[in-house]
């Protein structure tokens, strides 16, 4: 059975680079594009990893990777956070929200690949 | 030399700048010559009534002979040696240092006020690359879309076997993102731009709605007569150079123009012929609001209200929203306002009508007389807080009136209010107590 990741995205070029990149890499892959309802989607969807942008309409990367980690069984979900805010404060302000991996836009796809795989065996290995 | 003791060389200048002799400035001020002798020659101290008297006659201000044209020299140089680290300035002798060495001593208060101008550039620039909204969504445009290009760049790159229909899909997102950035970074130029366009990059938005309401005269006659909208009033305007300060040019407009609407030119110049700038009459008569009063006095041209009228209005942050000089009353530029104004008494009263008599420390002794009070700018339900908005209208008293009982001392912002006992005190003074 092949792994999940869920991209919660709203540029729909990235969202189909990204996809591309993992599908072909054996990851079952699920998108969404609104925050508003973002964490009850991830609920529903049970991925082994997040991958989550900052800026969204609706409500902030932030404000859902709080909300996650609030919920015990999600407590321990892998999220990469991606966003074109690369400044410190926001970098420090994501760690202590428990971001798993903060990644700065524009990102390398190795980068991304090489994040998604070591962050879902640290998972597994937990 | 202290500087209350030049005071009469001052006197002595003017009166043979203006070609006067002594005798007959003596008369003029109803002094007698020997007595004003003894003044020019520093023996006699001066002040109050007389030195507004002199002043009067010789027509200058009375700050000129009590402080002297340099007193802002003065000031800015005490400014300078306040925030010098680790030197200590002869600050006593700050007088003698303008007076012996002028060249020097302008080259000095010059470079200060430059530093303290770049400084505030630095603050304004990082607090617009942390907050301003346009330029952050501007960035984050660019940066998603250089994101998109660089990932979708790499699988065409990178990927061998990779299939014509996911080739060219790709080949199509790579053509949009590349316009898409292109569009975003011509956005992002062209809002630089508009930044440096700007007569000073590195002025306050409100400031600069400040300085197109003063090159108005804080008065706008096709606002009156309906001729033009407040859309209308600030295209092309140069002393707006920036997005926000038109936004907040056309928010003061149409505020005016509610106000004019309210409190028409011609039957509100009538009244005030009639009742003077009484806010409560003019209120009374025209069954409006005083804040309204407030406002619609300090708009009217010279004509109306000939002694000139002052106006702030702040929000109960105490953030100042507008300033109305009026000559003789100091607004700080920088910095926090006295908190003893009647402008943040009414924040603690809201919707009390106050009226106190003013006379600011420091300066030339002249007294005015403030109108205040605080409204509510919206109208909230059970659940949600009142936000109270302050105006405080300022009037200058004739210059022979005596101060009143219960006249009200106040400064201008600590930092150069030469009261040190003052309850209200929130910083040093740089200036001595009897500057």
């Amino acid at each position: 059975m092949s792994r999940r990741v869920l991209l919660i995205e709203d540029e729909p070029n990235i969202i189909e680079a990204i996809r591309f990149l993992l599908t072909r890499d054996g990851w079952d892959v699920n998108t969404h594009s609104d925050g508003t309802n973002a964490v009850e989607v991830v609920q529903e969807a049970k991925p082994d990893l997040v991958i989550l942008d900052m800026m969204l309409p609706g409500r902030s990367g932030m404000d859902i990777l709080r909300d996650l980690r609030e919920i015990v069984e999600l407590a321990g979900l892998p999220v990469l956070m991606l966003t074109a805010r690369g400044q410190s404060r926001d970098r420090d302000m994501a760690e202590k929200a428990g971001v798993s991996r903060f990644m700065t836009k524009p990102f390398s796809n190795t980068e991304v690949l090489t994040a998604v795989r070591d962050l879902v065996a640290q998972a597994s290995r937990s | 030399m202290a500087r209350d003791t030049l005071t009469g060389g001052r006197i002595r200048e003017r009166r043979l700048i203006a070609g006067m002799r002594q005798a007959e400035l003596a008369r003029e001020a109803g002094i007698s010559a020997s007595y004003l002798n003894l003044i020019e020659h520093n023996r006699r101290r001066i002040g109050g009534k007389l030195l507004v008297n002199i002043a009067h006659v010789l027509g200058v201000e009375p700050s000129m002979l009590s402080e002297g044209a340099e007193a802002a020299l003065i000031s800015t140089l005490r400014e300078a040696a306040a925030d010098a680290d680790k030197v200590q300035a002869e600050t006593e002798r700050v007088d003698e240092f303008a007076g012996r060495f002028p060249g020097w001593a302008q080259v000095l208060a010059q470079s200060h006020r430059r530093i303290a101008s770049l400084e505030r550039t630095v603050d304004i620039l990082s607090d617009r690359l942390s907050h301003d909204p346009d330029l952050a969504a501007s960035l984050h445009e660019v940066l998603s879309t250089a994101a998109s290009i660089r990932s979708t760049a790499s699988i065409l790159a990178e990927t061998g076997d990779l299939e014509a229909k996911w080739r060219d899909r790709f080949h199509r997102n790579l053509n949009e993102d590349s316009l898409r950035l292109a569009e975003s970074s011509k956005t992002l130029v062209s809002y630089l731009d508009e930044s440096d366009r700007s007569e000073n990059p590195g002025s306050i938005p409100r400031e600069e709605a400040e300085a197109f309401c003063a090159a108005q005269g804080y008065h706008f006659p096709e606002l009156e007569e309906g001729l033009k909208t407040p859309e209308e009033m600030v295209e092309g305007r140069s002393e707006l150079a920036s997005r926000a300060s038109r936004r907040i040019a056309v928010d003061f407009l149409r505020q005016y123009s509610s106000d004019a609407l309210a409190l028409p030119l011609e039957p509100f110049s009538e009244a005030c012929a009639k009742f003077g700038p009484d806010p409560a009459l003019l209120a009374g008569e025209f069954g409006a609001g005083i804040p309204e009063v407030l406002r619609r006095i300090a708009a009217m041209p010279e004509t109306v209200v000939p002694q000139g009228a002052g106006l702030v209005i702040c929000d109960s942050s105490g953030g100042m929203l507008l300033r109305k000089n009026v000559e003789g009353f100091a607004m700080p530029r920088f910095g926090v306002p006295c908190p003893l104004w009647p402008l943040f008494l009414a924040l603690n009263r809201p919707l009390v009508a106050l009226r106190r008599d003013v006379v600011q420390a420091g300066r030339s002794g002249a007294g005015f007389t403030c109108y205040a009070q605080s409204w509510p700018v919206n109208t909230p339900d059970l659940t949600e807080n009142p936000l109270y908005h302050s105006v405080m209208l300022i009037l200058p008293k004739p210059g022979d009136e005596e101060p009143a009982s219960g006249t009200v001392r106040l400064g201008s912002t600590c930092r150069v209010c030469p009261r040190q006992r003052c309850i209200a005190r929130r910083e040093p003074s740089v200036l001595r107590q009897d500057f």
